[in-house]
């Protein structure tokens, strides 16, 4: 794929795009950046922010490190890649912090250990070291969409059937179940906020994929 | 020149930390001002949210202004402070003296049926690093009106939960001294607190040494607190 020299949006750099997103997917089929789909999907709002975020972490750290793939000494390239990432990581948080408090200090300690997402260490050593700068940055986006379609469908149901909310950037919380539900004896069920429910609906997620893609199926 | 040499890899490293840390130092700076005043903002919520005014970053600044009439610092004695502001007081740095040496900030609040709050602001430590909170008193200095704890990175689900209305609205209603006006402060209790005790309330499951820190946060600083609420209520009583 190197030597790919054809137009921006082949077929080939396409599906990396479109690839991650289903029968690639980094959560439900290779079961990368599992920890940080389980803290930050009690509310839709902390995830999708954390999908933008590892979305543009990802994205930088493949392109910076394919364009310097071939100067980095083999032998730091695992040390020059944490620094470029946890770099990205900060900047992300400063940014945060600067323009998105609230959620900077929900998302509190899962901004930092984006650093330590399986998905970005895997895709830079996978991917970036080995191919140009511009497949490097679909395959980024790519896993990135992937991992964050995930976490935002976890979030949904989660803060849907735990809180009857949803809670969306720069609008807030808007209720979804109607009130009257409850008059009717509709309760919450408190146990989708706790974090055993975030792996349950991963599960579920996991399963639905591959009865519908037999080809996910490992054979006995 | 050879890439797998120790001299280039050293250079390597040597450089890219030097750019590295270049450019976010420069980020750092040019972002400072505004996070700045997003800290202060987030403050005056907490504050407002300890006498159960709701407000977000955008109206937080003119709710302030109208609800919060007074605020200075007093010492250990109960006495005030001058030339310290309230706001402007680093309590990361109050925490670590000793409790007769520290400034204790007080905001005076006026709530729209004219009662009178007294807000006090507190610090300690909980399991992975620092715990914060502002207590708003009723003006005999004894009974607490409301709560707010704040915290930097507790655990999610577990001792993060002190910043949730669930704990802290158990803390409505306790009172600081007992009847002979020693101090108690409020004790977190493991299991369930007895119904309508006046110094207890329940801890949080799996959160035990947070739930601890907080209770030491609450001890220390009543105590630094003392002379000044002691104080209120004697005004009061006159």
């Amino acid at each position: 794929m190197s030597n790919d020299n054809g137009p921006l949006f082949s077929a080939k750099n396409m599906k990396l795009i479109t690839a991650p997103l289903g029968a690639q997917n980094p959560i439900t089929v290779q079961v990368l950046g599992i920890c940080s789909a389980l803290a930050v999907t009690a509310k839709l709002e902390p995830a999708i922010v954390m999908s933008i975020s590892v979305i543009f972490v990802l994205l930088f750290s493949n392109l910076i490190i394919s364009l310097l793939r071939n100067t980095i000494p083999s032998r730091i390239r695992i040390i020059v890649q944490l620094v470029i990432v946890a770099a990205l990581v900060i900047l992300v948080d400063q940014i945060l912090k600067a323009f998105a408090y609230d959620v900077s200090r929900q998302l509190s300690v899962f901004v930092g250990l984006i650093i330590t997402n399986c998905i970005i260490m895997g895709r830079l050593e996978a991917f970036a070291l080995g191919n140009r700068p511009w497949p490097s940055v679909l395959d980024g986006i790519g896993n990135g969409a992937g991992y964050g379609v995930i976490l935002i469908i976890v979030a949904f149901f989660r803060e849907l059937l735990g809180s009857g909310t949803l809670t969306f950037p720069g609008i807030g919380t808007v209720q979804i179940i109607p009130d009257i539900f409850y008059q009717w004896g509709y309760v919450n069920n408190g146990f989708m906020i706790l974090p055993p429910m975030a792996l349950i609906v991963v599960g579920i997620i996991i399963w639905v994929q591959r009865s519908r893609n037999k080809a996910l199926v490992e054979s006995n | 020149m050879d890439k797998q040499g120790n001299t280039y890899t050293f250079m390597y490293a040597a450089v890219l930390v030097i750019v590295v840390a270049t450019l976010l130092a420069m980020v750092s700076q040019l972002l400072k001002e505004r996070q700045a005043r997003n800290e202060l903002v987030a403050k005056k919520t907490d504050i407002l949210q300890s006498v159960s005014i709701e407000s977000n970053a955008r109206n937080a600044e003119d709710k302030f202004k109208n609800a919060i009439k007074a605020s200075y610092v007093v010492n250990f004695k109960g006495e005030k402070v001058d030339g310290v502001e309230a706001l402007s007081v680093d309590m990361a740095k109050e925490v670590r003296k000793s409790v007769e040496e520290r400034h204790y900030p007080v905001y005076e609040a006026s709530l729209e049926n004219g009662e009178k709050k007294y807000i006090i602001q507190l610090r300690g430590t909980g399991l992975w690093g620092p715990i914060w909170g502002y207590v708003s008193i009723n003006d005999d200095g004894n009974t607490i009106y409301g709560a707010t704890f704040g915290h930097k990175a507790e655990t999610p689900g577990l001792g993060a939960e002190i910043d949730k209305p669930v704990f802290q609205d158990q803390f409505k209603g306790k009172q600081i001294f007992d009847a002979s006006g020693n101090l108690v402060s409020v004790m977190v209790n493991k299991g369930k607190a007895p119904q309508g005790a006046l110094h207890e309330v329940d801890a949080i499951s799996g959160g035990t040494i947070t739930s601890k820190g907080l209770e030491a946060m609450l001890k220390s600083f009543f105590q630094g607190y003392e002379n000044f609420l002691k104080n209120l209520n004697s005004e009061s009583h006159e």
